[in-house]
């Protein structure tokens, strides 16, 4: 336990990668934190179609909710194997961190695809016009990382568990944690306040 | 930021606390909208309490932003996107909030 810096990388190259990550994670929070308030201040505009309270499932959110607080575990695990050296259970937890993750993104589609045949698309008000950015924002990055997780189990597959496949898999653990950090502000500001109302 | 100096088990026991606390403040809050616990407007002041501390639990227990042991860059980088995003929602609420008021919606 002496500096933590000292030890995480041999190699300075990857350190960098970890550094520069981390300001697009953080440069990502300011996207969303506009389509946060983009939403707030569009939650009144209604056009005297669909309220939050009409269109949101309680039921369902709290689905979404579990599934990707799941798949940060199941993730986190997987970083367990990572430092542990083990192939197979990285491979594994990942496994099974994808398969929560796009239990996640069906459950989405299907809310989505049902609010649109109900006539509460985006183009119906301002109101849903936001809802649809800023949720849709989050189910393109959750998309992008269970195409990520895919790369990653065939290089880890393929290479072993080298330095830079690694580096990346760490990465990666940052963007899914990221994701859920994202998700908790989508429950807290739209879905919870949006069914009381 | 910083993994290298940990043990497997170490980091399997930071996974599991940091779930545990997650799933309670998670459960808090869809519980109390759920049951109509409380009032709208104490609901909405816990709920966003509860979110603060849920991210602190997040960016600690699975970020591993611990201020002891996270470079110093990704501190100061952190606390700059606080800042701006501070700035930009407290800003945009303040202004589009005030923008209704005038007209009256």
């Amino acid at each position: 336990m002496t500096d933590a810096t000292a030890h995480r990388h041999p190699d300075p190259a990857l350190e960098a990668r970890d550094f520069g990550f981390w300001v697009y994670l953080m440069s990502d929070a300011i996207i969303f934190a506009l389509l946060f308030a983009t939403y707030v201040t569009l939650l009144g505009g209604t056009d005297g179609g669909p309220t939050p309270h009409d269109v949101f499932d309680l039921d369902r959110a709290f689905a979404e909710t579990m599934l990707l607080l799941a798949s940060s575990v199941t993730f986190g695990m997987a970083t367990v194997s990572m430092v542990a050296k083990s192939k197979g259970g990285v491979l594994a937890w990942l496994a099974i961190t994808f398969v929560l993750g796009a239990g996640f993104i069906f459950l989405e589609i299907s809310e989505f695809t049902g609010m649109i045949a109900e006539g509460a698309g985006p183009d119906r008000s301002g109101f849903l016009s936001a809802f649809f950015t800023l949720v849709g924002t989050h189910g393109l990055h959750v998309s992008a990382g269970l195409v990520w997780i895919l790369v990653m189990l065939a290089q880890i597959s393929v290479k072993g568990l080298n330095p830079a496949v690694t580096s990346r898999l760490f990465r990666l653990g940052l963007f899914w944690h990221f994701l859920d950090i994202v998700w908790i502000g989508i429950f807290s500001v739209v879905y919870l306040p949006g069914v009381m109302s | 930021m910083s993994l290298a100096h940990k043990s497997p088990s170490e980091l399997r026991t930071s996974y599991l606390i940091g779930v545990t606390l997650a799933l309670i403040l998670t459960l808090i809050p869809f519980a109390i909208v759920a049951f109509g616990l409380v009032p709208r407007e104490t609901a909405l002041l816990i709920i966003a309490a509860l979110a603060v501390i849920q991210v602190l639990v997040h960016l600690y227990f699975f970020l591993h932003m611990d201020p002891r042991t996270a470079p110093r860059e990704n501190i100061l980088t952190m606390g700059f996107a606080i800042v701006l995003i501070f700035i930009m929602i407290g800003g945009s609420l303040w202004i589009m909030l005030d923008l209704h008021h005038r007209m009256m919606l």
